[in-house]
């Protein structure tokens, strides 16, 4: 049902964890099946210089996590904030269409985060 | 890697004995059983055999066996027969809120119909109280239906005291018995049951084909018009291979049942216990209730079970799930809602249904691989005390 790659992002995710004193801090929960995402980014000159996330949720949302941090990784934060669902879903050869849901999590926890980064900056 | 299938209660393959016998219902004896002549003869005749086979395993007699298309049909003309049957009588129905959606979307369009429905609560164990169920009767009601046993949690209901009950109150008494069917004894001669479901597919027969028992005396509105099949009672030429398939497995449930039971006790307790030891924060779902023997449903904190079912699945292990991401629906299953389990719990719930084939060794390998997929997947879990600052499940 799912795409190699996402398979591959479920078995082998990138950057799970917590960034202890995070620049910017994202946790959503998806209206949807209600599952939970937390993604931290550490920030420097507007770049995104690390991020890390961690989610409680299917393998289809374990899988876009993952991507939406491989996706911003190094880049600005006009960059990532160009970042939807759908970049996340085509970044991962697609998702089946009851699934297609569950990557505004990432989505939406990525933009949660640079959110609350412009909040404690401004 | 071999393949291994824990997920019995979903449905479970064709018995190559069930094979064999179906067979030629398929090939030379095609005819159609209404037919007075030569090639109707054989078919009907093997229809006949197995209704004295499906007679025999529930302990009735053959003429109060209609044989439908699935489970599905059996609680749909079950429920909305009996209804319809009895609407002068009363318009009231009593079930449960944890069965099966055959039952309870039956039950959900009745009330669309000027029916009325009571849904019973269960426990945290997933069991009903009698006592709920005798305050809840009714003038007016017509109909009682419970199942016999659960098919997420595996919990057995006190179908014999239902009985008793709903005769008592000259109620008629339905039980979709699809999960109980083959695993644990049924015998209608000693139950006060007036219909009572069974489906092929849970039985090591092929999907598609089901029964009903309707008890002498019991009238029922058809739900399939059309010919005089079945009595009159659900149109439509007869399904022949899929049931001699259905009369075949059950009389191998029968002559097997004792033998099948022990080992499915003993193999399912080796699973339950042996993941109780290996992995902590995990729920029995419905352990303080009799349960059938084949069935484990667990409950894994701080992780969802989808992602535990692709784990397993990379080891070739199936099984199921009641989280709202395997549901479609999105929604977590309201059996474990109904037992007033958190969302976030019913999310971590997995199924694992034992069946004939299973071994001492593959419940080891179980065993064995299970935990590691917990710990990865709990590492990642933002509900994780390992986590900072744990989110709070909100929904
Ligand atoms: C308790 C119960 N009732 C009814 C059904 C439906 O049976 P069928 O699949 O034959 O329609 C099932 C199987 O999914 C079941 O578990
Ligand atoms: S995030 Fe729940 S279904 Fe995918």
């Amino acid at each position: 049902m799912y795409s190699d790659k996402v398979m591959d992002h479920f078995n082998n995710p990138r950057n799970v964890g917590e960034i202890e004193e995070a620049d910017g801090t994202g946790s959503v929960g998806n209206p949807d099946c209600g599952d939970i995402m937390k993604l931290t980014l550490s920030i420097e000159d507007n770049k995104i210089k690390d991020v890390k996330f961690k989610t409680f949720g299917c393998g289809a949302a374990i899988a876009t996590s993952s991507m939406v941090t491989e996706l911003v990784m190094g880049k600005n934060i006009d960059e990532a904030e160009d970042i939807s669902n759908d970049t996340v879903a085509e970044a991962l050869d697609g998702l089946p269409p009851v699934k297609m849901h569950c990557s505004n999590l990432a989505a939406d926890a990525l933009h949660a985060a640079i959110k609350d980064y412009k909040e404690k900056n401004n | 890697m071999d393949k291994i299938y824990f997920d019995h209660n979903a449905t479970t393959p064709v018995l190559d004995e069930v094979f064999d016998a179906m067979l030629p219902y398929l090939k030379e004896e095609w005819g159609n059983p209404s037919s007075i002549h030569w090639a109707g003869r054989v078919p009907k005749k093997a229809v006949e055999d197995a209704r004295e086979k499906v007679a025999a395993f529930l302990g009735c007699s053959p003429v109060e066996i209609i044989f439908t298309s699935s489970g599905t049909e059996s609680d749909n003309l079950g429920i909305k027969g009996l209804a319809y049957a009895k609407k002068k009588k009363g318009n009231h129905i009593i079930t449960t809120k944890v069965e099966h959606p055959a039952v309870l979307k039956t039950c959900k369009y009745l009330e669309k119909e000027g029916f009325e429905v009571t849904y019973l609560n269960v426990d945290e164990e997933g069991m009903i109280d009698l006592g709920d169920l005798k305050e809840s009767i009714r003038p007016e009601t017509i109909l009682i239906t419970v199942m016999y046993a659960n098919n997420e949690t595996g919990v057995i209901f006190p179908v014999e005291e239902i009985g008793r009950i709903a005769k008592e109150h000259k109620i008629t008494f339905h039980t979709d018995a699809v999960q109980a069917a083959g695993k644990i004894p049924i015998d209608t001669s000693s139950l006060d049951v007036d219909l009572l479901t069974i489906s092929g597919h849970k039985l090591y027969a092929p999907k598609g084909v089901g029964a009903l028992f309707v008890r002498r005396g019991t009238r029922l509105v058809p739900v399939i018009h059309g010919g005089h099949h079945e009595r009159n009672r659900r149109g439509g030429t007869e399904n022949v291979a899929g049931i001699v398939g259905l009369g075949t497995a059950c009389e191998i449930a029968t002559r097997d049942m004792e033998k099948e039971r022990a080992h499915l006790e003993k193999i399912t307790k080796r699973l339950e216990n042996g993941i109780i030891e290996r992995v902590p924060d995990i729920h029995i779902n419905g352990g303080g209730s009799p349960r059938l023997m084949n069935t484990s449903n667990i409950s894994f904190e701080f992780i969802e079970g989808e992602s535990i079912l692709l784990g397993l699945d990379m080891h070739q292990i199936a099984a199921s799930s009641g989280s709202a991401c395997t549901s479609g629906s999105l929604e977590p299953t309201h059996v474990l809602l109904a037992m007033g389990k958190t969302a976030e719990l019913s999310h971590g719930s997995i199924r694992f249904s034992l069946g004939r084939t299973n071994t001492v060794d593959e419940v080891d390998l179980l065993i064995d691989v299970l935990p590691p997929i917990v710990e990865r997947m709990r590492s990642m879990s933002p509900l994780y005390a390992g986590s900072n600052e744990p989110v709070v499940f909100k929904r």
